[in-house]
């Protein structure tokens, strides 16, 4: 099976919170960093991004690097102006309840077929 | 073609507007999507850079068949050390920048990355020049 972001969100028990419509999205790879530049210098086109930042700067970085979904860590609130804009850039956001470790962690093992 | 855009130092909810628009702007040409990148990407860093460490700033972008050139003229405080400026590591960022996650000292070596020509010349205590140039 194809592992697209609807594929990540059901192993991962992710909340969709911007971006519904783009989620056939197929990830390649994946970087963890709350630095802003240190995503543009680093991360690839169609990498997801795990961060604890929640502020409306990442949906510019997103849109810049043609990521292909954020993932808000800890259950970080995104407010509803930063989502608004998420949907207007065709940025996919997403959020979960657990830390950036755990969330890469799962995320390594499904991207690299790893058994756990 | 010519453009000018303000840029308010501090105001970190309108940062990137400038860059977005022009990014949106440029599309409309026959630029390839790798140059249009690089020049986003480019420009966003510099206006950040304005954003979070000067008062006040505008952007020039003057738009050739053949090139783009971005002018960033901005009132702040200026950079004492250029060489150190564009080491990748270093930032002067205040605490409360950082926590947004800025302060990476990544933006500058990111803008020399992304772009063909960069002169960056400061008056420290007065404001800083960045031009940029992109050739398409
Ligand atoms: N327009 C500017 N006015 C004053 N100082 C600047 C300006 N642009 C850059 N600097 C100085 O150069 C340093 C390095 O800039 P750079 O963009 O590489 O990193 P940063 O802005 O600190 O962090 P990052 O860009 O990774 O979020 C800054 O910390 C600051 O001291
Ligand atoms: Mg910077």
């Amino acid at each position: 099976m194809e592992k697209n972001l609807k594929f990540f969100i059901k192993e991962l028990g992710l909340e969709c919170k911007a971006g519904e419509e783009l989620l056939n999205r197929v990830p390649k790879g994946a970087y963890v960093s709350d630095l802003l530049s240190d995503v543009i210098g680093k991360a690839q086109e169609d990498m997801i991004w795990i961060t604890t930042q929640a502020h409306r700067n990442i949906i510019a970085v997103a849109s810049l690097k043609e990521l292909s979904a954020i993932i808000v860590v800890n259950d970080r609130k995104v407010d509803d102006d930063v989502l608004e804009s998420a949907d207007s850039e065709g940025v996919v956001v997403l959020s979960t309840k657990e830390a950036a470790f755990e969330t890469a962690g799962k995320l390594y093992c499904i991207l690299y077929d790893i058994d756990t | 073609m010519k453009m000018q855009y303000f840029i308010q130092g501090g105001d970190f909810s309108a940062g990137g507007r400038a860059s977005t628009e022009v990014k949106s702007i440029i599309k409309q040409f026959n630029i390839s999507p790798e140059k249009i990148r690089r020049i986003a990407i480019a420009l966003y860093e510099a206006e950040m850079n304005v954003v979070a460490h000067a008062f006040k700033g505008k952007m020039d972008v003057d738009l050739r068949p053949d090139h783009i050139r971005v002018v960033f003229i901005d009132e702040g405080p200026g950079i004492e050390d250029i060489d150190k400026a564009m080491e990748e590591g270093f930032s002067t960022a205040s605490d409360e920048v950082r926590q947004m996650g800025f302060g990476a000292g990544m933006g500058l070596p990111n803008i020399k990355r992304n772009c063909d020509e960069m002169l960056l010349s400061s008056v420290p205590g007065k404001g800083t020049r960045l031009e940029i140039k992109v050739l398409f």
